[in-house]
């Protein structure tokens, strides 16, 4: 599966005929690949006003092996494959305007598929509305600056509350390497969690047990294989009718294959007892079967109303409660990612169940989130945009180019793209993310 | 010098592929392809992916001279280490299960710590011999070393030559189909042909329940878009079976046995994962069940006077003793529905002082079973029976049920197999 027009644009021929036409040129998008350098090129670190993250941040980037240029154009000439901007400092909006200094120089010399992420202080936790309205406007710059960039670069802003300084490692990152390719425009929270030292880049997931649901096929296969290539044994559960390929799944990145319908009614108890008889517990969930019955609300049938409910939303609540209850299965510092989607959030002509369900995830992980801080766990969403899978590939033709050209990288996600974040978010020292809706959309423009 | 003291196998689980109805759904898959994919569904399952298991020991029944070494071949066409070593049994019907015993066996001797046991066939993709006469004129060609040789050896051909041997589902020294046998045991025992209806829409009834319970969902693989047995009717009546005219046994009057009550010809593969308990516990594998025991016995079905498929009422006893057991003494009995038929008379062979005197020199009948511990998931009425396949589905299956049922239930496996073979096993959980 690959997206035709991106490859056809970037061809001699095409690129040419696209410039005549001014037609878009989606850039070929930097993802992630095993022993790559986090960054083609060095990264500068700039702050707007007195910022507590700057040195975290330029020890990280040293750490991962990034040299850190200097926001004063010291180093003239160098052209950064990432801007990262400390705004924890602002206390109102005249300090924006450092940011836009500071900003502005960088990304013209912006290397392609660079990176732009700011930091800043939540909103919610202001201790004046001057200061609360400071950090709030870095969310219009941040999405509006998402939207200028070209040549594949993306720009993300993270929330960094006070005591979460340590979450920040992670994140950071993520968002500057290939994993977060199709990412962008987003806003994320992080709180506060004791995160563990990455014991290794390669394989960061090494010695964890992952179940993925709806393994078989698509997205549900990319995740199983970035899973195991981060060094899981994943645990591959899709319906008994899709078992063939789920089998072949299973074979290929060497895991087992568990023929399981999550809407049986004894489900969770058998994914439970399963996964405590041959694995002893579990430390990643994800959430991934998901199934689309879509017509107008007027003309829709209970039945398929129901099934999309009990697939995408309900299933995700009982295993997930069974999980938690189960003595000992779920594993200290477990990770859950539930799949949500752009419909969940923007809603969509004739998909009212699917986009009810999959809002429905986004409100079951925000209320999760305490209780699995408590137990050191984490539990977040990822809402994929347009992705280029077997069923997008059904769509016709026009409605799918446009659903693929509008956003701002012009182009449809990959599986691999949406796997990437959920292998993320399913790191140890990803500990900081909890709650969270990250979307892996390139920007889209539906539900931004 | 010491040898290991022997212990009991156990059984891990299984894997096969829905049973297809022959010149259908697997009509272009050969025996190894059917192995090869039964094979990397159980790797699948248990997280096999490169491992060597100390032996796999499958067979078919059906076999083309080009699959001499079908088991390796298809070891080495799964995900299985390619340094697992494998070989090839039939012994018809019962090469499933004989296969498992043979695995069980070595098990227990302390030879190998795991391995897989199963069985293949198809009857769509059945190997075609040649007529005797061309292929001894082609035997001859092909070691010719002149022309003249060579043209001297095709002088030898005759137009009739060509008509290929179709295999039949006959006994080679009797001529006659394995259900006209049948038909002879059933009219001899007076099995009514209600009884036998009624046995066969219990086996839908049991095997149709048994999936939507979900209890093959770690049992059976889908293959080329097949992700149920197709022979399952799960809605047949004993009136829809009494619709049906007899097929075998048909130069008598009130011949009963139909296509309904008998099992028709498949196409299929199982198999079942076994090791010893410690290779279990290493390996992070729940143990089912334990092969406690197995034999095996045949009757001269040719001028004995004994039914082709009776040689499981024979077996039976000789293994009941030697464990110390009686025939009531299981929780669970599965009895190959080769024939609805045959299930009635081993059952009723059993329970008859007369043959339990004189044919298996008993003091007394082995006596009557409780009928609704007989093939609770049903059996090859309603599944199919692709001949070296159906041993593994009955393994496992009931291995799983015992396991279900909870620790010390006990099973009783008994399938018969042409040649007046029959092949007996005990497992417990």
């Amino acid at each position: 599966m690959s997206d035709w027009y991106t490859t056809f644009a970037n061809s001699g021929v095409g690129s040419a005929l696209a410039e005549q036409l001014g037609l878009p040129r989606p850039a070929v998008l930097r993802r992630y690949e095993p022993g790559q350098p986090l960054l083609p090129g060095p990264a500068l670190v700039g702050s707007a006003g007195e910022g507590r993250l700057r040195e975290t941040l330029t020890a990280v980037l040293r750490d991962a092996g990034v040299a850190v240029l200097a926001p004063d154009g010291s180093d003239d000439g160098e052209h950064p494959a990432a801007v990262v901007l400390d705004a924890t400092g602002v206390t109102g909006p005249g300090q924006l305007a450092v940011a836009h200094d500071l900003l502005a120089p960088a990304v013209t010399r912006l290397r392609p598929t660079g990176r732009v992420l700011v930091l800043a202080d939540p909103p919610a936790d202001a201790g004046s509305p001057a200061q609360a309205a400071a950090r709030q406007a870095l969310e219009g710059l941040v999405r509006s600056l998402a939207k200028e960039l070209r040549a594949g670069s993306t720009a993300n802003l993270v929330y960094v509350p006070e005591g979460a300084e340590a979450s920040v490692a992670s994140p950071l990152r993520f968002f500057l390497s290939g994993r977060s390719a199709y990412v962008d425009g987003q806003v994320l929270t992080l709180g506060a969690a004791e995160v563990p030292a990455e014991e290794d880049a390669l394989r960061p997931l090494a010695g964890k047990v992952a179940v993925v649901t709806g393994a078989a096929r698509g997205i549900g296969a990319a995740i199983a294989r970035v899973m195991a290539r981060d060094g899981a044994h994943v645990v591959a559960v899709d319906v008994p009718a899709a078992g063939e390929a789920l089998a072949r799944v299973a074979n290929e990145v060497g895991g087992t294959a568990v023929q399981l319908d999550i809407t049986a009614s004894d489900a969770a108890g058998r994914l439970v007892t399963h996964l405590r008889e041959r694995h002893g517990g579990v430390d990643v969930v994800v959430h991934n079967a998901g199934i689309t019955r879509d017509k107008l609300l007027v003309n829709m049938d209970a039945a398929r109303w129901n099934s999309v409910m009990a697939v995408n939303l309900q299933a995700q609540l009982d295993l997930t409660r069974a999980l938690l209850d189960a003595d000992g299965v779920l594993r200290p510092g477990a990770r859950v990612v539930c799949v949500s989607s752009q419909s969940g959030i923007a809603g969509n002509r004739g998909q009212t169940n699917y986009a009810a369900s999959k809002a429905g995830v986004i409100g079951m992980v925000r209320a999760w989130a305490p209780e699995f801080a408590g137990r050191g766990a984490t539990v977040n969403a990822v809402a994929p945009g347009f992705i280029v899978t077997e069923m997008t590939a059904r769509m016709p033709f026009g409605t799918r180019e446009v659903g693929a050209r509008i956003n701002s990288l012009q182009q449809g996600g990959l599986p691999v793209d949406v796997a990437e974040t959920i292998a993320w978010l399913s790191q140890p020292t990803a500990a900081g993310v909890n709650g969270q809706v990250v979307r892996v959309c390139g920007q889209s423009m539906l539900g931004a | 010098m010491s040898s290991p003291q022997p212990r009991r196998a156990a059984v891990l689980g299984g894997n096969r592929i829905p049973f297809a109805r022959s010149g259908s759904a697997y009509a272009q898959a050969s025996n190894q392809d059917m192995l090869t994919a039964t094979l990397d569904g159980l790797v699948a399952r248990f997280g096999l992916q490169g491992q060597q298991v100390g032996e796999v020991v499958a067979g078919a029944v059906l076999k083309h001279s080009r699959d001499f070494n079908l088991t390796r071949e298809s070891v080495l066409g799964s995900r299985l280490s390619a340094a697992t070593p494998a070989y090839d049994v039939q012994q018809a019907c019962g090469t499933g299960l004989e296969a498992a015993v043979l695995v069980a066996n070595k098990i227990a001797l302390g030879q190998v710590e795991s391995g897989i046991a199963g069985g293949v066939d198809t009857t769509s993709d059945a190997p075609l011999a040649v007529h005797e006469d061309l292929r001894r004129v082609l035997i001859r060609l092909n070691s010719a070393k002149t022309l003249g040789q060579r043209l001297a050896a095709l002088r030898g051909l005759r137009p009739g030559q060509l008509v290929p041997e179709i295999p039949r589902n006959a006994e080679p020294r009797t001529g006659l189909a394995m259900g006209e046998h049948q038909a002879i045991t059933a009219r001899e025992w007076g099995i009514g042909r209600e009884e036998q209806d009624e046995l066969t829409v219990r086996s839908h009834r049991n095997l149709a329940a048994a999936y939507d319970r979900g209890f093959l969902d770690d049992l059976v693989t889908p293959y080329l878009g097949l992700t149920r047995d197709q022979n399952l009717r799960p809605d047949t009546t004993v009136e829809k079976l009494a619709r049906l005219k007899p097929v075998f046994g048909t130069d008598h009057p009130g011949a009963t046995m139909t296509a309904g009550n008998s099992t028709p010809l498949s196409d299929g593969a199982s198999a079942v994962l076994l090791s010893s308990d410690e290779w279990a516990a290493e390996h992070g594998l729940p143990v089912l069940a334990h092969l406690v025991d197995a034999q095996t016995a045949a009757v001269d079905h040719v001028h004995g006077g004994e039914g082709l498929l009776m040689a499981p009422a024979y077996a039976m006893p000789v293994v009941l003793a030697r464990n110390g057991l009686s025939l009531q003494d299981f929780d669970f009995y599965e009895i190959h529905e080769a024939f609805a038929s045959t299930v009635l008379a081993t059952l009723r062979a059993w329970e008859d002082p007369a043959f339990c005197k004189e044919r298996l020199g008993l003091d007394a009948p082995l006596g009557a079973i409780d009928r609704d511990r007989l093939n609770v998931n049903g059996s090859s009425l309603a599944a199919g029976h692709p001949f070296a396949a159906t041993g593994g589905r009955i393994v496992a299956s009931l291995a799983k049920q015992l396991h279900e049922a909870g620790p010390g239930k006990r099973g009783l496996i008994s399938v018969c197999a042409a040649g007046g073979q029959g092949v007996v096993a005990i497992l417990e959980s």
